[in-house]
């Protein structure tokens, strides 16, 4: 098996090798600049150095990852290094680039084999000595062949695939009860890229009922006595650590606020450029739906309308909504709350072990998504990949998983607009779906029906098919019928708009599943 | 689900998805005026095929100057260029405007031209090679028929040429794959025809010819069901009959034909062009042939030792006509044909690594060391064409398919990433094959990195594509010994299963008749 997993691994290294010369997005200009920041300018200026646009906004940690990966990059071409040296991008900086991105990948490929080797407990065990149909393979092969990583990291350019390798093994780490490590590793991770706040809920709860507090009562409530202030101790004095160790030279520094101010700009609009396929792509289309309306039966001013095009248009901006109420960035952030308060509670009151946090985790990562500020399409990865790790166990949760995945996935289709890379990312996405089903639907021993896919109900697949018709008009009939000149938007917005219902259609009954679930004492087991 | 047609889209994705990756890399003569490369040669004959007369299109005329890039390929090649060149104009005229278009690249115009490759390759040779080893006998599951297809589809020599340094190798090499099934399956006639398509595609299939015909002639002199003389009649008639359907309109005038023969063979061009494996070149490290002997004598002293090399798997194959020796023979001819003809493409190779394809399965680590060879052989064209990157990745993958995929016998304990063996324990002593294989990988290895890292002494400039061409001949020559004695010492009579096939098949047809 280990063979196999090294091989597996290999094949997809080598594919993102060959994915090397194609297109990639501003994203990588941000990339390069913040090597050249962190390069050539000493710690105490990297938070204020403004030459270019895509100024350094991740925290600490990331900015000494760039510092420690600047000084590779020196042997490639130290010209990249020059922070003047606007969207420098000679072939040995691409190559450096996206080497760096593929080699730090280890670490997520190295903390799926920790989690496919110990901490899976699949449905079914696979069939004799086949390789092929061993649950661990199959979870690998979803894992480090997942759509979204593959386009996001190796053709858009991120380093996802090691910020998730990170988030994972602290997973893995929880799974096997070393908590502490977990922590470790999680507090980590947020002073990589603070957008994992969104589940730090989960870490604590999980943490204090699970940690903090020693033992349960037998219906799973909890015992007040158990708690162990050593264990709140040790919890806090690793966070502070880390955070110390992150932000603690910027503290003395005195630069603290304009850190901050760099990580959390508020400027920017409701919904990015494309909308997310979430709560308020389909509240934007409903306002847009509301003020055609006002607009014909005379409520509504023309002056209203021709701002309510420019949001259409894909620029970055606050704008008003005409009817419905617009949104302040409070109110997004109270929904959020408010979406997770349920998840964390029942876990609170069940508290079912590693794949309980797993859940809670899951949830927070969907109610950031359907209610965030500003929340990019990208971020569905954050729901996707935790859950394959749940697919392979549960039958429904197998089925909430095909349809978010081919869902999630497809809202990242404009994400790669050039031509080039259309084939790749067709090719990559029918692959990546056709092996999911075949092989989850396989491990349940779950045929195909008549008008129905494996797994899925009669609705799901008539949706999931849906997104097929939808991506073959966006790409092709809406231009071949001679729309693109006049609604530019509408492909975005279909696509988003559907998405969108697909994503909290699987939010919704990902949530019932996990509130219905009772407390199981032998879950609270470690592996 | 096993062996569903999800499974056989999965490797089609596969195959494409490869494809295209490495389509996005550079192709040969980027950027490079006036004459640029194979690219604007292929975009050339479609400007040429589609403005002018059938007539002119091998001809030197005020529109047509051969010396550009002047179509030398058989007339399948000009009808597809035609064909393209219709499509493009349609796309965007400019592409193929006559003398305007010279030296035409854009974003747009590439993807044109790659998606024209692909969309060859996914009607000629992916369905050829999915369906050759559907239908082998020899591997039993579905699922390993269909991973050894996808192996052989990624295979980086092909791929890397065609999609790469562009050319359109997949429709005569389909089309050959198209043959070899034909007659394993007993349809001689059929096998014929998709032959004389792949030779009226691409001359270059004439290294695959003499096997072809040898194994013809042989199993119609063997031949019990019919009249002999009566089935060869009837393969020459087929035969004859796809060539003047090729030639039809070049056979109206008798000067005309004549021209397009003479494009086709041009013997004026000398012994071989760049650096090739092929025992001329290597030889020239030390003779220099071109000096001592007239260009005809040159001539002579090629066609008598490729004939004579060529003699020993063509008589073994003439005398015990098989399925399973055409194969083999059709590695030696054209290995033969590429170590020792006139004239030779670093490319041609290409032809001699399909057969090895299509063996795969029956002696893996053999063949994957010959395929791994061959790609390399073309290492300094790859280098001029910008196609490094994509050579590593390919190749490396290509190995990790393989090894994980496919039995690899004994030797499989030495290769990393072998899925058959899981225990290591076993003999440490290492196997001669093994050591043989590790260091003749350390050359190709060895022999990249030099030339891409270390400038060569100004006095010999060509020293590394020297130093690989070497390497690789003596490899090939080794190869060729090894390929035939392979032929020569397989079983004697077909296989029981392939005679049983073969006359099941006859009844049915019978009974269909009746």
């Amino acid at each position: 098996m280990a063979t196999s997993f090294w091989n597996v691994a290999a094949t997809f290294t080598f594919v993102k090798l060959l994915l090397i010369p194609s297109y990639h997005s501003t994203d990588f200009e941000v990339h390069r600049n913040w090597l050249a920041v962190t390069h050539s300018l000493p710690m105490n200026k990297w938070y204020y150095e403004k030459t270019s646009e895509w100024t350094l906004d991740y925290p600490p940690f990331f900015a000494l990852f760039e510092f420690v990966l600047s000084h590779f990059a020196r042997a490639f071409d130290p010209n990249m290094l020059i922070v003047k040296n606007l969207n420098y991008a000679s072939p040995a900086t691409v190559v450096f680039q996206r080497l760096s991105v593929i080699v730090t990948d280890f670490v997520y490929i190295f903390a799926v084999k920790e989690f496919c080797f110990h901490c899976l407990k699949p449905a079914r065990r696979g069939s004799g000595s086949d390789v092929f149909t061993h649950p661990s393979f199959i979870l690998a092969v979803l894992l480090m062949g997942n759509f979204g990583l593959l386009i996001v990291d190796h053709i858009h350019f991120q380093y996802n695939g090691f910020l998730f390798g990170v988030m994972l093994l602290s997973i893995v780490r929880i799974y096997q009860g070393r908590n502490l490590e977990g922590a470790l590793y999680f507090a980590t991770l947020l002073n990589f890229k603070h957008i994992y706040v969104y589940i730090a809920p989960a870490y604590f709860m999980y943490l204090l009922r699970n940690y903090c507090f020693k033992s349960s009562k037998k219906d799973g409530s909890v015992i007040w006595t158990s708690f162990s202030f050593l264990h709140f101790a040790r919890l806090g004095t690793i966070v502070v650590l880390i955070f110390g160790l992150s932000f603690g030279p910027y503290i003395s520094m005195g630069q603290l606020p304009q850190v901050l101010s760099r990580l959390f700009p508020f400027k920017r609009g409701l919904c990015h450029a494309y909308w997310a396929p979430n709560f308020w792509a389909l509240y934007n289309v409903a306002d847009k739906a509301a003020s055609i309306k006002g607009l014909h039966s005379g409520f509504l001013s023309q002056s209203n309308h021709t701002n309510q095009a420019s949001m259409t248009g894909g620029l970055v901006q606050e704008f008003q909504h005409a009817v419905l109420p617009s949104i302040a960035p409070v109110v997004t952030l109270i929904l959020t709350v408010l979406s997770i308060i349920p998840a964390v509670v029942h876990h609170w009151r069940y508290p079912n072990g590693p794949r309980g946090f797993l859940r809670c985790l899951i949830l927070c990562a969907f109610a950031s998504f359907v209610f965030g500020w500003h929340v990019h399409e990208k971020a569905i990865l954050m729901i996707i990949i935790p859950l394959s790790l749940l697919a392979l166990e549960k039958k429904r949760d197998a089925q909430v998983f095909l349809v978010l995945s081919t869902t999630g996935h497809l809202s990242l289709f404009p994400l790669l607009f050039t031509q080039a890379e259309t084939p790749i990312k067709i090719c990559l996405m029918l692959m990546y779906t056709i092996y999911a089903f075949i092989t989850v639907s396989g491990l349940f021993r779950i045929p195909s029906g008549r008008l129905r896919l494996p797994l899925l109900t009669k609705l799901e697949s008539l949706y999931v098919i849906g997104l097929l018709a939808l991506e073959i008009y966006c790409s092709l009939l809406h231009s071949v019928l001679g729309l693109q000149q006049f609604y530019p938007f509408i492909p975005l917005l279909l696509t988003s708009v559907y998405c969108a219902v697909g994503v909290i259609y699987c939010w919704l009954m990902f949530y019932w599943l996990t509130l219905t679930e009772k407390y199981v004492e032998s879950n609270v087991k470690l592996e | 689900m096993e062996g569903g047609l999800m499974h056989l889209f999965l490797v089609v994705l596969g195959a494409t998805l490869l494809r295209w990756c490495v389509s996005l890399n550079s192709y040969s003569g980027a950027q490079t005026p006036p004459i640029y490369g194979d690219y604007e040669a292929q975009r050339h004959w479609m400007e040429i095929t589609y403005n002018l007369p059938i007539t002119e299109w091998y001809v030197n005329t005020t529109n047509n100057d051969l010396l550009y890039w002047g179509l030398d390929y058989p007339p399948l090649t000009a009808y597809h260029s035609w064909l393209c060149g219709a499509v493009a104009s349609v796309v965007n005229s400019t592409w193929v405007s006559l003398w305007d278009s010279r030296g035409t690249e854009s974003y747009t115009h590439k993807l044109f031209m790659r998606s024209t490759v692909i969309v060859a390759d996914l009607l000629v040779y992916i369905p050829a090679v999915i369906v050759y080893f559907t239908l082998t006998r020899k591997l039993t599951s579905t699922r390993d028929r269909l991973l050894t297809s996808l192996v052989v589809l990624l295979y980086p020599g092909i791929v890397l040429i065609d999609h790469g340094h562009f050319q359109y190798n997949c429709i005569s090499l389909g089309f050959t794959v198209w043959a070899v099934i034909a007659l394993e399956w007993g349809h001689d006639l059929l096998g014929s025809v998709a032959f004389c398509l792949a030779l009226n595609y691409k001359q270059m299939e004439l290294y695959h010819a003499m096997p072809f015909f040898c194994y013809l002639l042989g199993s119609s002199f063997r031949t019990k069901t019919e009249n002999r003389f009566f089935k060869l009649a009837k393969i020459g008639l087929v035969v004859i009959m796809t060539f003047a359907l090729c030639w039809l309109p070049f056979l109206y005038d008798k000067d005309l034909a004549l021209q397009l023969l003479q494009r086709l063979f041009p013997f004026a061009r000398g012994i071989y062009e760049d650096k090739v494996a092929n025992v001329w070149c290597s030889l020239a490290v030390v003779i220099k042939l071109k000096q001592l002997l007239s260009l005809d004598s040159v001539i002579r002293l090629c066609l008598c030792t490729t004939l004579a090399a060529l003699l020993p798997s063509s008589l073994d194959l003439l005398l015990r006509p098989t399925v399973e020796r055409l194969k083999l023979a059709l590695v030696n001819s054209s290995l033969v044909f590429f170590l020792f003809s006139f004239q030779v493409h670093e490319k041609s190779i290409l032809i001699a690594t399909l057969p090895v394809c299509l063996l795969l399965h029956e002696r893996p680590f053999e063949c994957m060391w010959f395929l791994l060879v061959a790609t390399f052989s073309m290492f300094p064209l790859l280098i001029k064409d910008g196609l490094v990157l994509p050579y590593i990745g390919t190749t490396l993958l290509f190995y990790t398919l393989m090894v994980s995929s496919l039995d690899m016998g004994p030797v499989a304990i030495y290769l990393p990433g072998s899925g058959t063996t899981e225990s290591p324990s076993k003999q440490w002593t290492p196997s001669l094959k093994a050591v043989m294989f590790w260091s003749s990988m350390l050359g190709c290895v060895g022999l990249s990195v030099a030339s891409l890292t270390i400038m060569p002494p100004t006095s010999l400039p060509d020293l590394f594509p020297v130093l690989i061409s070497v390497y690789s001949c003596g490899h090939f020559l080794l190869f060729t010994l090894y390929f035939h004695w392979w032929q020569l010492s397989c079983d004697v009579e077909p296989s029981k299963s392939e005679v049983k096939s073969r006359t099941t098949q006859k009844s049915n047809t019978k009974k269909k008749r009746l």
